[in-house]
């Protein structure tokens, strides 16, 4: 094994894949992601900073980052339980849960913000409920990390799952054969082979709740300083006619959430390592 | 195999399993978390879809600009997902299978569309394409027409689901390592053989949740298509704008209507993927 | 498929295009961009006009709709949307595509009553039986009263329900612009929450049994009473309110390119004929002509060139970042 290791030249098609990869890379998002830069720059830095830093901009990173955050922190938890369940266990229902879990991706982000505020507002079917009981969902922050929960979950279920399909049963049968209890099984065996699919998972679910837009604005009741999205600020400057204003705190929103898409990534490079 | 861990167990059960009742727990929570946050959305879907009855719903679906709006999504949807796949494929080979300088940075780039804010994935284009935009004016005067017009959307939905396939194929094979092709290679298949034989059986299931994603995605998008759309009737409105529309129509019947075709994708993830099990077994059984 | 197969279909192909082009040039298309309250009444408008133009010319007409939030719309057009016209919710936002050079300057006197064929108003949508005895603006300010309005910074009829109520309180006895921006201040800390745009409010307020009232366009809380149910709903007319006047006018470099600014100019005089204010009767827009009759109250209304100056001066006073909405949020020194 360790031999081949070393021989990265065995297999072919290296250079014409890369080429490809990053000529397409650069072509549909690098070009155009350009022009967002190119347009902010005609701001004078000034300008740039006291857009991207006002006090209103300042609270809906905290909102967005902060409810993507917790979204993408459930959707671990629950998504790799769903997709350990959906792969190991035989139950009645188990295809059409399968088949369930892609709903938030097919479902335009207007109906499911729709719907969700169907559910969750005050009037609705689980909304009534918890209304006595004091919990607001709809119209709160509450509900921005509801919409964001709906649509990052098959991020994580789908990217964790083919793993899990691939785990060999050989590898759990040996832990056992060499004395090792379920429960160390999993959590030698098992998680470490997962960690980096579910890892990438948190990523891709935190990425795309940060710049979710059309389900959230129909739940969050965007309340300036309280419920208030950075993509709904970017549509307000768009309102004003402001495109440099809007591009410049895209920017920013993109150059966060490429750096923690890289912290993310590094993290999985280092757990791999880990793993083997 | 060995048959004797099997000795014990009923047939088809895995070798290795919690007990039931830790078993039956997860399942319930699992259960639970998709009924809360899944199962009951689709069922307001379709509860108000057919509100008013199966006739209401049909006709819904009859009106000519809901099968426009069908058409384009087909259309956007059939040209997205074959490039993407292709794209996503080989990026994952690049990746996966070779170390290089850079790899990290990547693999981030490749991610960022699902960071980009719909609204923004739609508006590069217009800095780009639009008549105030680079290319504009030029593209103006020879009557070209890119953005609010088909090309516009369908390239906002490349960029959206751009990462799908390449992210589902870069753990998966990164996980399988690289030792079988390099059997394989060294048996003397030539590197095209390699691939179809032993790398594509093995991510089969990487590329059907990748493609389902990426379809899923393509025919679902609003926020970035809207952007670039320009909301003709009859003409440059996707499935999901024309759901938007009939909500603003208080025509909330035909919305959730038309809203439940895009829901039946799920039940066609459902029979793709049992064809797709039913025919591994199939080769299994042959072997 | 064999070759003659593959010939017979080629040039089926071929005979449909070129019958397909022999249609087309009987056939003119229009685009008619607008916002979003306006689908019904030129859906009407425009089936009216095509009958009409056949009669005077002989040829078709179709006429494509685009409706979206007025400010997006404007926006997609300075991007190259052809438009032959637009039909938007203000005039700041046509000035907006003025700017850039696709229309004239001063393409607000080229029609009667500065481009504006209709007008409206803005209005309380409460709910039936009016339970929370809302009859004017300063009802609104009440503690206990919940009011749905659009964010003005998103939404061009917001603004209007915006300047609406500070004119009101202008008004008052002893009115100043501190006490129009307390007032203004007051009714907002009683909106729970605010939808990007006109029709969101409406289905918050409807769907989702938010709220106590709803501040909308008179002409949609009628259709929203006609649409959603009269037995739930009921409009109230405060007792002054602003004059809302929805410009329309040719996009020029698009009509002038296409060749087809004669017929966009007919459209848009159209609206001006007996018949098209008959249409925007129905529809609850108050028609210009006097003659046409309305089945609207009667209220003060004022105009926002007399208490505002015009748009650009609102909208910079009251809406740009910084402006008087940015202040009742602003976070407390």
């Amino acid at each position: 094994m360790k031999l081949f290791k070393h021989h990265n030249n065995v297999l072919p098609g290296f250079g014409p894949t890369l080429g490809f990869t990053v000529f397409y890379l650069s072509v549909i998002v690098l070009i155009p992601l350009s022009a967002l830069v190119f347009k902010t720059a005609g701001l004078s830095w000034g300008d740039f900073i006291s857009t991207v830093t006002a006090p209103r901009v300042l609270a809906s990173y905290k909102v967005t980052f902060g409810s993507a955050m917790i979204a993408a922190v459930i959707n671990s938890i629950f998504g790799v339980l769903v997709a350990w369940v959906l792969v190991r266990y035989r139950f009645p229902g188990r295809r059409i849960a399968d088949a369930l879990v892609d709903l938030p991706f097919a479902l335009p982000t207007a109906v499911a913000g729709i719907t969700l505020a169907t559910i969750y507002s005050p009037n609705g079917w689980v909304g009534q409920f918890l209304e006595p009981l004091g919990i607001k969902v709809a119209f709160t922050p509450v509900g921005i990390t509801l919409a964001m929960t709906f649509i990052g979950l098959p991020f994580v279920v789908r990217t964790v799952q083919p793993v899990i399909e691939e785990i060999e049963v050989e590898l759990e049968e040996a832990a056992v054969c060499l004395g090792a209890s379920r429960w160390q099984t999993m959590k030698r065996v098992i998680f470490p082979m997962l960690l980096p699919s579910i890892l990438t998972g948190f990523a891709l679910s935190f990425a795309r709740a940060v710049g979710e837009y059309g389900s959230i604005i129909f739940i969050a009741g965007n309340m300036p300083m309280v419920s208030e999205i950075t993509p709904l600020l970017i549509i307000t400057k768009l309102e004003q006619f402001d495109y440099q204003g809007a591009t410049a705190i895209a920017c920013v929103m993109l150059l966060t959430s490429f750096l923690m898409l890289l912290v993310i990534n590094l993290l999985q490079k280092w757990s791999r390592r880990y793993a083997d | 195999m060995s048959a004797a861990t099997y000795t014990s167990r009923k047939s088809g059960d895995r070798a290795q399993t919690e007990p039931p009742l830790v078993r039956w727990l997860l399942i319930a929570i699992a259960l639970i978390f998709l009924t809360l946050f899944l199962l009951l959305p689709l069922a307001a879907v379709f509860s108000q879809a057919f509100e008013k009855g199966l006739s209401v719903y049909l006709e819904a679906l009859r009106e000519p600009d809901t099968l426009s709006s069908i058409k384009l999504t087909l259309i956007t949807a059939a040209v997205t997902v074959p490039l993407n796949l292709f794209f996503g494929v080989t990026a994952a080979w690049a990746i996966a299978k070779f170390t290089f300088p850079g790899k990290n940075l990547l693999i981030t780039l490749i991610d960022l569309p699902f960071s980009v804010s719909p609204v923004i994935s739609g508006l590069i284009y217009v800095l780009i394409f639009g008549l105030q935009g680079w290319l504009g004016p030029w593209l103006q005067e020879h009557d070209i027409k890119i953005v609010f017009a088909v090309p516009g959307i369908i390239l906002a939905t490349l960029f959206v689901t751009f990462p799908f396939v390449a992210r589902e194929l870069i753990p998966l094979m990164e996980a399988q390592g690289k030792e079988e092709e390099e059997a394989a290679l060294v048996l003397g298949a030539s590197g095209l053989q390699t691939f179809l034989r032993v790398t594509l059986p093995n991510i089969k299931w990487g590329i059907i949740y990748g493609v389902i994603l990426c379809n899923a995605r393509a025919m679902g998008e609003f926020g970035a298509v809207s952007v670039v759309s320009g909301h003709i009737r009859g003409m440059t409105n996707t499935v999901p704008l024309h759901v938007e529309i009939l909500y603003n129509e208080y025509n909330y019947t035909a919305a959730f209507a038309v809203a439940s075709l895009l829901a039946f994708l799920a039940l066609i993830t459902l029979v793709i993927k049992s064809v797709a099990e039913w025919k591994v077994r199939q080769q299994l059984g042959n072997d | 498929m064999t070759i003659r197969k593959l010939a017979t279909t080629l040039a089926a192909a071929a005979l449909a295009v070129a019958t397909a082009g022999t249609a087309i040039a009987a056939n003119v298309t229009l685009l008619n961009v607008s916002y979003d309250p306006t689908r019904e009444l030129y859906s009407d408008i425009n089936k009216s006009f095509a009958s009409y133009w056949k009669g005077k010319s002989g040829d078709s007409v179709t006429i494509r709709q685009s409706h979206g939030g007025s400010g997006k719309q404007a926006r997609a057009v300075i991007d190259g949307l052809e438009a032959d016209v637009v039909t938007l919710a203000l005039a700041y936002d046509v000035d907006a595509i003025a700017v850039k050079g696709l229309i004239k300057p001063g393409w607000q006197r080229e029609l009667p009553h500065n481009s504006a064929p209709y007008t409206s108003t803005i209005v309380f949508l409460v709910r039936k039986g009016n339970p929370k005895k809302i009859r004017n603006w300063d009802d609104l300010v009440k503690p206990g009263v919940s009011v749905i309005t659009p964010n003005p910074k998103t939404s061009g009829g917001a603004r209007w329900n915006y300047l609406a109520a500070w004119g009101f309180a202008l008004h008052q006895k002893g009115g100043t612009e501190a006490t129009a921006k307390e007032f203004v201040a007051r009714l907002f800390k009683n909106v729970p929450v605010l939808d990007s745009g006109a029709r969101g409010a409406t289905n918050t307020f409807v769907q989702r049994g938010m709220g106590d009232v709803l501040l909308a366009w008179e002409n949609e809380a009628f259709l929203a009473i006609n649409e959603l149910g009269p037995d739930k709903f009921e409009v109230v007319t405060p007792s002054e309110s602003i004059l809302a006047e929805p410009p329309v006018t040719v996009i020029d470099r698009v009509a002038d390119k296409r060749g087809t600014r004669k017929l966009a100019e007919e459209y848009l005089k159209y609206l001006y004929t007996d018949e098209g204010q008959k249409i925007a009767a129905k529809h609850y827009y108050r028609p210009i002509n006097p003659k046409i009759p309305t089945r609207l109250a009667k209220v003060k209304l004022y105009t926002i060139d007399k208490a505002f100056g015009g748009w650009q001066k609102a909208q910079k006073t009251h809406f740009a970042d910084g402006g008087t909405f940015d202040q009742i949020y602003a976070p407390r020194k």
